[in-house]
């Protein structure tokens, strides 16, 4: 699998770090529902059999966060960004 | 009534052509309805309904199976059986399986080749050396068997690995001889024929792709052969568990991850039984016919792909060459790929709920298949007694919000490192 950095351009997948789904959004841990947020923030997935996007770390390569538009039936990439700047990821 | 398979009946059908034979289990049609559904024909659903059956007398039971039964990781896995486990939460679990699969070729009457050739996990520094000897002291506490090997006993065991690696020696192993391998589709077809003698329904082709809710009670599924309605419906399906849980707008700690194994052409006999590296993720053992069947590492991102991707390839191969150089000029001859349910803390999920009338048995990672008849024993009495047995008092799907994770390899709650 090769991933379109949007910095470095396609590079091997084994240049990157993988962490996850980006769609969780780190709570409020001052919110009186803090407790199932901060639950429902580290351990639930939507885990989609499909579309997906998601965070990876370009390590041996620009070292930027990037958020990738992928399947999960085809490995089929329909493109990435930066992650930080853009409305998903808080890959801080 | 089907015969039982004995001495007997294989001599007799020896003389008279092999043509005595009839089929191991019924193709069942769906019924309307029936007291439990258990969704998933993989070696966990098919164990669920044989013990509800004879365990709970619970007979009017369905599996209901989207392609044909096996098919999923049952088939795919390498066949690995050990009770090696850490933690309180763990350990008496997969020892009950190990004394379940001791005695499952004579409880369902089919040979699943059930082979307790040992299972050896290396150890290649004194840190290492000293969490193993606490390992095995905890499996010794849950009744199971463990050897701490030194090198001279592993050499004894195993004089063929590559002891003297710059980086990695060897330098003992922690044993468990009652561990080994099963032949995986025989367990499958073994659990299959002992549940359809007992009356239960064994249903093929039947994908569920829906529920049937009633007050927010689940009283049933749909499905590609029509609606079928039920008392319970427990949910086996591995790593297609929250595909199904989607549909009822529920999110679970489980991601789903692939997993590559590999078997290479025939051999003589040289890996005695399941032996595995410790400085990195390999594991090998010598089938029946002499492959040897060796895997890694999922490839570390979600997946529904039952295929891997080559880094793994490469990765595996690595490892199994630090371990064994000898094998450098043999030729694999296949791989292929399981969908995993990876759950937050490594450990499985076998609970009541979290639905009225929903039941779940989910989060196997990669060693749900030595757990499977106690898994099938368990959610079989958790389904029968709305309750969880002792044994699985621990795998419950609300210890992610209480925080009393079982986490094994304590990594987090970071499914791709488990
Ligand atoms: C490559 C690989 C190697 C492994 N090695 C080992 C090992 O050495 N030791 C070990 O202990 N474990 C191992 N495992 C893990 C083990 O195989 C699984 O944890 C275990 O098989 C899961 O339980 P199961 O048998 O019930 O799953 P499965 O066989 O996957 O059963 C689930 C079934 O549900 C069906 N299904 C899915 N969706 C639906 C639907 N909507 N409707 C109807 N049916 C549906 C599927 O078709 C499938 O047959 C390995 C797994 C893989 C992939
Ligand atoms: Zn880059």
């Amino acid at each position: 699998m090769r991933l379109p950095c949007p910095y470095c351009g396609v590079r091997d997948a084994h240049e990157f770090s993988y962490l996850g789904d980006a769609a969780p959004r780190r709570p409020d841990p001052a919110a009186p529902d803090a407790a199932d947020a901060f639950h429902d923030y580290v351990y639930l997935r939507d885990n989609p059999a499909g579309a997906i996007r998601e965070l990876w770390y370009h390590g041996a390569g620009c070292r930027r966060w990037i958020v990738v538009d992928r399947d999960t039936r085809t490995h089929a990439i329909a493109g990435a960004t930066f992650a930080s700047g853009s409305a998903s990821g808080d890959a801080s | 009534m089907r015969s039982r398979y004995s001495v007997f009946s294989l001599l007799a059908n020896a003389l008279t052509g092999q043509k005595g034979w009839t089929p191991a289990w019924r193709d069942a049609a769906p019924k309307p309805a029936y007291d439990v559904i258990v969704v998933g024909g993989g070696g966990h659903g098919l164990a669920t309904a044989y013990y509800l059956a004879k365990e709970h007398g619970i007979r009017n039971v369905a599996v209901l199976e989207k392609g044909h039964i096996g098919s999923g990781n049952a088939g795919r896995n390498t066949t690995i059986i050990r009770s090696n486990y850490l933690l309180p939460g763990n350990e008496p679990f997969y020892e009950w399986s190990m004394k379940l699969w001791e005695g499952l070729e004579q409880d369902v009457n089919y040979n699943s080749m059930v082979s307790q050739r040992g299972v050896l996990n290396l150890y290649h520094s004194d840190a290492q050396r000293d969490a193993y000897a606490r390992r095995g002291n905890s499996m010794r506490m849950a009744g199971a068997d463990s050897e701490l090997l030194d090198e001279a006993g592993v050499r004894a065991y195993a004089p063929f690995l590559n002891f003297d690696d710059a980086r990695f020696p060897i330098k003992g192993g922690l044993l468990q001889r009652r561990g080994g391998t099963a032949r995986h589709d025989a367990v499958v077809w073994g659990y299959a024929r002992a549940a359809d003698k007992l009356g239960v329904d064994i249903v093929q082709n039947c994908e569920v792709t829906g529920f049937i809710r009633e007050n927010g009670v689940v009283v049933g599924v749909e499905t590609t052969r029509g609606p079928i309605r039920a008392g319970k419906v427990g949910l086996a399906v591995a790593g297609s568990t929250s595909r199904l849980t989607r549909l009822l707008d529920l999110r679970l700690p489980i991601e789903s991850h692939v997993l590559t194994a590999f078997v290479s052409e025939g051999l003589k006999p040289l890996v005695p039984g399941v032996v595995t590296f410790g400085a990195g993720h390999f594991y090998v053992s010598q089938s029946d016919k002499g492959g040897l069947v060796f895997g890694g590492d999922i490839d570390g991102y979600n997946s529904y792909a039952q295929r891997g991707n080559l880094p793994v390839v490469e990765d595996v191969c690595e490892a199994g060459m630090a371990l064994m150089p000898q094998i450098g000029r043999l030729r694999v001859l296949r791989s292929w790929g399981g969908i995993m349910d990876m759950s937050m803390d490594g450990s499985p999920i076998i609970d009541v709920g979290p639905l009225p009338g929903l039941y779940l048995n989910c989060g196997w990672n990669y060693g749900g298949f030595k757990a499977t008849p106690a898994s099938g024993w368990c959610f079989a009495w958790t389904l029968a007694k709305d309750a969880p047995h002792a044994l699985n008092a621990a795998y419950r799907l609300d210890r992610f919000r209480t925080g009393h994770m079982i986490d094994e390899k304590g990594v987090g709650a970071q499914p791709n490192l488990h």
